[in-house]
């Protein structure tokens, strides 16, 4: 038994010792729901945090490093900021709407959290169709996004939006369809059977050539739903001011701002769930000593390692690339990433038919 | 049911307009105050429509009110980027009419900082145009090289940005001692930057496709439209003043226009990165060997041009900056013109810019190295 396992384990008998079945139950909800609130809050600012310490090392400046040791607790202060703001909206806003959107988002993401397993047991829900269920929750995340563009009453907020319906529908696809070219070799949308099954070799490794290039095109295309550089047509800064989020000021402004890490958050740690083996340790074939002493990691080190791995790679797309104009966007999907997508879909069932994976 | 072939287009179901967008004042792509009105059909530009006076001065009327030696510094407020280059413009016309010969001294000095000036300015623009395009990374890598040339103009006159260190005769003082050390450490660290720049936007595949075709302005409208710089010279047409009526040292140096025949936005991004190469070049020439000389040549104190008209032609790195002066010979002009190469590089905007996407507008306004206040005035 793993020692995160033991954890939640210990948590349950205590809670069971303490009230009726039924009421521990329900504070076992309520204490999974605060954690995932507090994870969401404490991640979306150490992202924050990371991005700016990040794109400072890329630009040769040094971002933030007075507020706390190393500028840690800049963000925070930034956060205390946003929230103590006046919101100021447009006067002809549907303000039903307007208020609602950011809320979407948030919601969505906040979802799409709770299936990724961060240590052997360590999910708030280890559903059946977990990979299923990330994607479709995750794609609620638009509607959000449209209906910001939709209610704020700014042309420019409208454009962003509905480049941001075309961009994610689109990418949508891609990134169901790379995710489902590692169930191919899984067979199992769980996503502990996912991690479970990469105990000996990571699935990136054990499908190689269908494998990468659906780690590829996962990138890119996660790249592309967190509305990131060179996706990131939905803000365009230089071309749309904010995009969709132009007319949101404060406490809603930040939720659109935290629900973006997040999502980058959450597509990372898909693609090292799903490529780089979640939470298992990093073994080499027969190395007894070495592949030991690699176990003595526990975890969710190992999740977090991988993850902020993927991280620092859109960061570094973000801050490196310039931003695709919305045409080349959706050819780039339409006519290279789903042909190939679906082309390598068929490869990897020839590949699992035929037995040729480690 | 609706009946029909796959390439019917679906009419009257769905109602689609034209609609416009206020692009500024205030907008992070134009760069300033400038108020572009967008008539728009979904993502596609119909129409440009730049309404200008957000940052109008009158500086020519201003002009008209006070003494020559003022009037330089009123010319740093105009193109602040090539202050340098625009007090010179002022001091040439005003020492010609005079018939004052400056040192060689003099010249050289201008010449060297005159390049200085296009490389600084010319790494705003390079670091803008990458934001535009969404590379936020280039503006810091230009504003590192720039600072090093703001650091010489610093040390040599006071000023980063608005110089006036040109006077009517001459230069108001010597170079600081050690402005020859400064100038090469700056051009032996730019050297190998430049071709960093090369590796992050120029052969970026991204990049590469966002400019290719696009933006395209022909020699015939390049011509008609009387854009100048090195907008112009992005189409293939010679238009370099540095050339064609050489002032202070050009006619000494060995330099090249460069060229490029396309007209497209990427044709204008690279004319600029190899104008770079050649102010570097044409600073080489200079560095080593400036000549002793006066500095400042005597002038009264208060000048009086003769009656008569002047014009006075310089190479900004916008372009051509003409400086048109009637003179009825008292201490201020009658009439003072300036004829600003950003106002005739703006015309053309709706000439290239119709037909492209909103991203790619922004990436053409970018590449005509717009100055407001150039504009206005």
């Amino acid at each position: 038994m793993h020692g995160t396992e033991r954890f939640t384990a210990a948590v349950h008998q205590w809670l069971l010792g303490m009230f009726s079945p039924g009421a521990a139950h329900i504070a076992e909800m309520v204490l999974t729901g605060l954690a995932y609130l507090a994870f969401f809050a404490v991640a979306g600012l150490a992202l924050v945090y990371l991005e700016r310490r990040i794109a400072a090392f890329f630009q040769v400046r040094l971002g933030p490093n007075r507020v706390g040791p190393f500028g840690l607790l800049q963000t925070v202060a930034d956060a205390l900021k946003l929230v103590a703001k006046e919101p100021i909206g447009t006067k002809k806003a549907d303000h039903f709407l307007y208020s609602l959107a950011p809320y979407f988002l948030i919601i969505s993401s906040l979802m799409a959290i709770s299936v990724i397993p961060m240590g052997a047991g360590f999910s708030a829900f280890d559903i059946d169709v977990g990979v299923f269920f990330l994607i479709a929750v995750s794609s609620v995340g638009v509607l959000g996004i449209l209906i910001a563009g939709w209610g704020s009453y700014n042309k420019y907020s409208l454009i962003g939006a509905l480049r941001s319906g075309a961009q994610m529908i689109s990418y949508e696809l891609s990134v169901g369809l790379s995710l489902l070219t590692m169930i191919l070799l899984v067979g199992s949308l769980r996503f502990s059977d996912v991690v479970q099954a990469q105990s000996d070799y990571w699935l990136i490794f054990k499908g190689h050539i269908p494998a990468f290039i659906a780690f590829v095109i996962f990138i890119i295309s996660g790249t592309a739903e967190s509305n990131r550089t060179p996706f990131d047509l939905v803000e365009a800064e230089s071309e749309l001011g904010a995009g969709f989020h132009s007319e949101y000021s404060g406490i809603q402004f930040a939720f659109f701002f935290l629900s973006e890490f997040i999502n980058m958050f959450i597509i990372s740690a898909v693609a090292a769930t799903v490529f780089l083996g979640g939470w298992m340790p990093f073994h080499i074939g027969d190395l007894e000593g070495f592949n030991h002493i690699m176990d003595y990691i526990p975890g969710p080190v190992w999740f977090f390692i991988k993850t902020g791995f993927i991280i620092f790679l859109m960061m570094w797309f973000r801050w490196t690339f310039p931003r695709l104009r919305i045409d080349q966007l959706m050819k780039l999907e339409w006519k290279y990433l789903l042909p190939l997508n679906l082309l390598n879909i068929l490869l990897m069932a020839f590949f699992v038919w035929k037995g040729w994976y480690l | 049911m609706r009946t029909g072939t796959l390439f019917d287009p679906i009419e009257q179901d769905l109602h689609t307009d034209e609609y416009k967008i206020n692009m500024g004042p205030q907008h992070p792509a134009t760069h300033g105050v400038l108020r572009l009105i967008l008539t728009i059909d979904g993502e596609v530009i119909k129409n440009v429509e730049p309404d200008l006076g957000y940052i109008h001065r009158s500086i020519e009327k201003i002009c008209e009110r006070d003494n020559y030696r003022q009037i330089v510094h009123l010319t740093d407020r105009m193109d602040y980027l090539s202050s340098h280059i625009n007090n010179e413009a002022v001091c040439l016309l005003i020492e010609n009419a005079l018939e004052i010969e400056v040192s060689d001294r003099v010249k050289v000095i201008r010449t060297i900082l005159d390049e200085l000036t296009r490389i600084s300015s010319h790494l705003l623009w390079w670091g803008v145009m990458g934001m535009d395009v969404g590379a936020l990374t280039t503006f810091m890598y230009g504003f590192r090289e720039r600072e090093m040339i703001n650091d010489i103009f610093e040390n040599t006159c006071g000023a980063r940005l608005t110089m006036n260190y040109n006077v009517p005769g001459g230069l108001m003082w010597d170079i600081y001692s050690g402005f020859v050390r400064d100038t090469k450490a700056f051009l032996k660290h730019f050297k190998p930057k430049l071709k960093e720049y090369n590796d992050l936007l120029t052969d970026n595949i991204i990049f590469r496709k966002r400019t290719e075709g696009i933006g395209v302005l022909s020699k015939e409208s390049a011509i008609a439209y009387g854009v100048t710089g090195p907008t112009m010279r992005g189409s293939g047409v010679s238009c370099d003043i540095r050339k064609l009526f050489p002032y202070s040292a050009y006619d000494r140096v060995e330099f090249e226009e460069i060229f490029m025949q396309g007209g497209d936005t990427f044709d204008r991004y690279l004319v600029r990165m190899k104008e770079m190469e050649q102010s570097i070049h044409i600073i080489e020439q200079l560095i080593d060997n400036i000549p002793e000389g006066e500095t400042l040549e005597k002038t009264r104190a208060v000048i009086k041009l003769p009656k008569g008209e002047f014009y006075q032609r310089v190479e900004t790195a916008r372009g051509e900056l003409g400086v048109y002066v009637i003179s009825d010979g008292k201490k201020s002009p009658y009439r003072m013109k300036f004829r600003s190469p950003g106002f005739s590089n703006l015309s053309v905007i709706n000439e290239i810019a119709v037909g492209h996407k909103i991203g790619d507008f922004v990436a053409i306004i970018s590449t005509l190295d717009l100055v407001i206040p150039d504009i206005d005035r």
